[in-house]
């Protein structure tokens, strides 16, 4: 048990690394891409006021020590005011994440289920023609890319069939400092259109991800062997086949859900859903550097949470990779 | 071992098997028609060098071929009864429970994420319909046998938590779980190391013999069909050469390629100033030819050899396929 | 496998073909003629090529040309509508300029920044990932880790974030000139892992074999044999790297270019095309979107396509 504690303090550790490089690349934004104090006033305000709020911002003292103010700030939330609209970065993003992150939720659990299934089933039966044909829609799936099924869906069912709506995330519900659209049933609407947006790229990166590793799985020895001992073709596919597909699966999977944060960006610039998303891009447009700089920081612990979820399921799921002391010391015997 | 075993009732009959795969639109034959039987509890040897197809005539007999390699003529009988146009719930059920195989890598051939309990288990109940718990036992009897020191705590274990030799006994109490009559081992203990690989082929003619099954051992070499077969057939480019019992093949061999792999091995009494060898090399699957396809090799050629394939020539019990035979008859 | 040979005695020549006959009956041509969809995407990919980089003279008419059209021509259905006109085959947007030549010059822009990001990302991917192998040590593993964590950020963040910074730092004056380039730039960076990865790969396990160990021993130096050694050895996986690099390159470039921060509004790709269309989409204008959007998921469609069937037929395993 102490190596899977070890494991999880070293991964930890590795993680916090990352952010800290990171949080340089976010600070050296912030300080030094134009002038900050260019960026907050105008171009009228006199050279003395600059001077003074250059020197009360701290921004004159040494930059090990600016970078450890940043950093303490950042950890408790605080990244400044947006330049584009002198709101504090840290209330803009709260009431922006829950947006993206139901979004994201939605999207991820349709990705899963239809995507892992459909794998499954274009690699067990692959000549048939209905998995041929599920093949060539996922060729379809991978070369669309997220803004033009954005369009072609809100072209069919917003404006020429007039069932669902193309923008906005209809009634939400306050529950503290969440907003949730999943109570109304405006709401569910409003997520039906941009989950299927941003789920359909990873749906088809995981349907073809899981069908190349359980064809590559269904060549192994111990599968020959298993049909040697005449096992049933259910137990060949379903328990030793599949089981064996799901393991690296899992891991590329995960980041694959992760990357869907990135991937609102374009589908709320499409639906112009009210989230992160929205808000970076138009930072970037803008350039808005705390708001840049506080997403960036914010993606990065979100991939660093995981990259480590996911490297320790794996070690979970992987019998080889748990016990690697105890089986030297079981020694080996021929 | 005990010598021949001549006559009577055959376990298994093959009768001019041919198989073949297709490359592109062009079909290039692997087994050119081997004919060969085995009676019960006896342990033939399959021997010659790799790409002679005796990896695939394994495969062939217990129906294990995949494509684009496929049978394409001839017939193999289990206990009489046809076995070689079987397909799908009749094959799977005569696979494990009337034959077993074995192959080379005893790593690979295990999933890596069931303990060796749960594949053991499972081979069980597949065939037969007995309890989790009288399955657990019968597969705790079987990994004693094969020797596995404290076999109650390793059953929880993966495949990765044991050694080499550790694992081919695993495989081999896989194979044997539910008593087929044939066994068919593939090159057992080719992936192993020397100090284990004697001890595995002792054990597993121990258990054959403790459990009256017949073995197909195919190997290329020759020490461990000396220690373990009673007959040997010789493989060549897709042909049997010579047949018959180990020990007069290995003292008097008739045919030129079996005497050539004879005269190589390294005697053990003194020490040759070079190693002998065969010159040249066994022909690609797959190219026509015509006369004997050792002919190029041989040193006993003859003008008739360019031009005719020699059957084998002999008797049930010994034969080879040389027109030198014909001399000898 | 060159079919059968006779052997035994008997006068039969053999003739070995020459090298281009040997490549049209290698196994790679003996698939691709023999799989319909290569045949039909290559083909595909190569008419959008050549019409899309012959824009000047198959376009029937050139946006950029301020004179060419005007306003009385605008917003023209395409030709198989009522109100449209032959002259305009797809239509016009709301400036009067004819969609077919806007999607056909937009699809050259796509291509050529296409190309020069996987030309960027190639070289600097191999580049690093020849260091990485050869030098070994803290070199490799620096490089490798870098890999890691740059693999485990999406794409389109790292452009977004390359692009973003390039603005910050640029005055906006210069954002239109600089932006292909910066995009390029973005584009390549983010996909220069598989490259180095795949090549690192191929040199750990080249190292070991013996004729670079002669090579050394005859006197060549480390890169010499990197290069006349190595490098033919990656080439079959690079090339299908590149292709599907290419691929998503394109869908990259056109997703920033919707998004406002990929080409320069002076000069149009598919993605812009699609952007400005779809503002239009609401009045009623369907054609400034639907035609760039078709035109760009064909091309990637046919490099993906393509792309699969070159590394099914490149696969030594799948033999």
């Amino acid at each position: 048990m102490t190596g899977f504690i070890g494991l999880i303090v070293h991964r930890a550790l590795q993680g916090v690394l990352v952010m800290l490089v990171v949080a340089l690349i976010a600070f050296s934004l912030f300080n030094y891409v134009g002038d900050p104090i260019n960026n907050m006033v105008g171009e009228e305000v006199g050279e003395a006021y600059r001077t003074e709020l250059r020197e009360s911002l701290g921004l004159n003292d040494h930059p090990v020590v600016q970078f450890g103010r940043f950093v303490g700030r950042a950890v408790q939330g605080e990244f400044g005011v947006s330049y584009r609209n002198a709101i504090p970065v840290s209330s803009l993003i709260a009431e922006r994440l829950p947006a993206t992150l139901e979004l994201v939720a939605v999207a991820a659990f349709i990705a899963l289920v239809l995507g892992i299934p459909a794998g499954v089933f274009s690699a067990l039966y692959r000549n048939r023609v209905s998995a041929q044909i599920v093949q060539l829609l996922s060729l379809i799936g991978i070369s669309l890319p997220t803004f033009v099924t954005g369009i072609l869906l809100i072209f069919v069912f917003s404006i020429w069939l007039n069932i669902l709506p193309s923008f906005g995330r209809g009634e939400v519900v306050q529950i503290g400092w969440w907003t949730t659209g999943f109570l109304t049933a405006s709401g569910l609407q409003a997520l039906i259109l941009p989950g299927i947006t941003l789920a359909l790229f990873q749906l088809t990166l995981i349907m073809r991800l899981v069908r190349a590793e359980m064809l590559e799985v269904l060549r192994a020895d111990f599968i020959r062997f298993a049909r040697a001992r005449g096992l049933t073709d259910r137990a060949v596919y379903f328990r030793h086949a599949v089981k064996n597909t799901m393991v690296p699966v899992i891991t590329i999977t995960g980041l694959q859900i992760g990357s869907l944060i990135a991937f609102a960006i374009i589908t709320e610039t499409v639906f112009q859903w009210p989230g992160m998303g929205l808000l970076f891009i138009q930072a970037v447009q803008f350039v808005d550097i705390p708001v840049m700089s506080a997403y960036l920081v914010l993606i990065a612990l979100f991939f660093v949470v995981i990259n480590l979820v996911v490297d320790l399921l794996y070690h979970v799921v992987d019998p080889r990779l748990s016990d690697t002391v105890s089986s030297a010391k079981s020694g080996r015997v021929a | 071992m005990s010598g021949e075993t001549g006559g009577g009732h055959k376990l298994l009959e093959v009768l001019d098997l041919k198989v073949a795969v297709d490359v592109r639109d062009q079909q290039f034959s692997i087994i050119k028609g081997v004919s060969l039987s085995i009676a019960p509890g006896e342990t033939l040897g399959v021997v010659g060098e790799s790409g002679a197809g005796k990896s695939v005539f394994g495969s062939a007999v217990a129906g294990l071929l995949e494509q684009p390699i496929r049978k394409t003529a001839g017939e193999v009988y289990l206990h009489g009864n046809r076995i070689d146009t079987l397909a799908g719930e009749e094959l799977r059920r005569l696979r494990g429970a009337s034959i077993g195989m074995v192959f080379q890598d005893p790593l690979t051939s295990l999933d890596p994420l069931f303990t060796i309990g749960d594949q053991l288990i499972e081979t069980i109940r597949t065939h037969k319909s007995v309890s989790h718990a009288e399955a657990h036992a019968h597969a705790l009897k079987l990994l004693k046998e094969t020797g596995i020191p404290a076999a109650e705590r390793r059953m929880n274990d993966y495949p990765h938590q044991f050694s080499g030799g550790m694992r081919q006994r695993v495989v081999l109490a896989l194979a044997l779980c539910v008593d087929p009559q044939l066994v068919i081992a593939d090159e057992p203990t080719t992936a192993l190391d020397v100090s284990v690989q004697a001890q595995i082929i002792r054990l597993l003619g121990r258990l054959c013999r403790d459990h009256g099954t017949s073995v197909i051992l195919i190997t290329h070499d020759m020490g461990v069909i000396a220690e373990a077969c009673d007959n040997v057939a010789v493989m060549y480019a897709g042909c049997v050469v010579e047949y018959g019992p180990t020990r007069e093949i290995i003292r008097n061999p008739r045919h030129p390629y079996t005497r050539g792999l004879m005269a190589s091995i390294p005697p053990l009494d003194k020490r040759p100033d070079r190693l002998q060898q065969i010159d040249g090399a066994m022909p690609q699957v797959g190219l026509d030819l015509i006369g004997c396809a050792f002919r190029p090799r041989c040193p006993s050629a003859m003008a008739r050899c360019a031009s005719e394939v020699p059957q084998l020539i002999g008797d049930e019990r010994r034969s080879s396929a040389c027109w030198l035979e014909e001399d000898n008859l | 496998m060159s079919g059968s040979r006779q052997i035994g005695d008997g006068a039969r020549q053999t003739t070995v073909p020459g090298p281009l006959r040997r490549f049209w009956e290698s196994d790679l041509m003996w698939s691709f003629r023999h799989t319909p969809y290569a045949v039909v995407s290559l083909t595909l990919v190569m008419v959008v090529f050549a019409v899309a980089l012959l824009a000047n003279w198959t376009a029937p008419h050139s946006p950029f040309d301020l004179a060419s059209f005007n306003l009385l021509d605008s917003e023209l259905p395409p030709m198989w509508v009522d109100g449209g006109s032959a002259t305009f085959p797809l239509g016009t947007d709301t400036q009067g300029r004819d969609i077919l030549s806007l999607i056909i010059y937009g699809a050259r822009l796509s291509l050529f920044v296409g190309f020069a990001s996987v030309c960027f990302a190639l070289v600097v991917g191999v580049s690093l990932g020849l260091l990485s192998g050869y030098a070994g040590g803290w070199v490799d593993a620096l490089i490798m880790r870098t890999a890691d964590v740059k693999l485990s950020f999406p794409a389109i963040l790292v452009a977004l974030l390359i692009n973003g910074v390039a603005r910050g730092f640029l005055p906006p004056e210069y954002h239109n000139s600089i932006a292909i380039p910066v995009l390029i730039f973005s584009i390549g960076m983010s996909g220069w892992v598989h490259y180095a990865r795949t090549v690192r790969g191929v040199v750990m396990v080249e190292r070991k074999k013996e004729y670079v160990q002669a090579a050394h021993i005859v006197g060549r130096n480390g890169f010499q044999v990197a290069v006349l050694h190595v490098l033919p050895n990656t080439m079959s996986p690079v090339t299908v790297i590149a292709t599907i690099n290419l691929a998503t390159a394109i869908l990259l470039e056109s997703t920033l270019s919707f998004l406002g921060v990929g080409v320069p509004p002076t000069e149009p790709s598919l993605g812009t095309l699609i952007k400005v269309g779809s503002e239009y989409m609401f009045s009623g204008i369907w054609w400034m979107t639907v035609f760039p959007s078709i035109l760009l998921v064909v091309l990637v469609l046919a490099v993906n396509l393509f792309g699969d069937w070159l590394r099914d037929a490149l696969n030594p395993r799948l033999k």
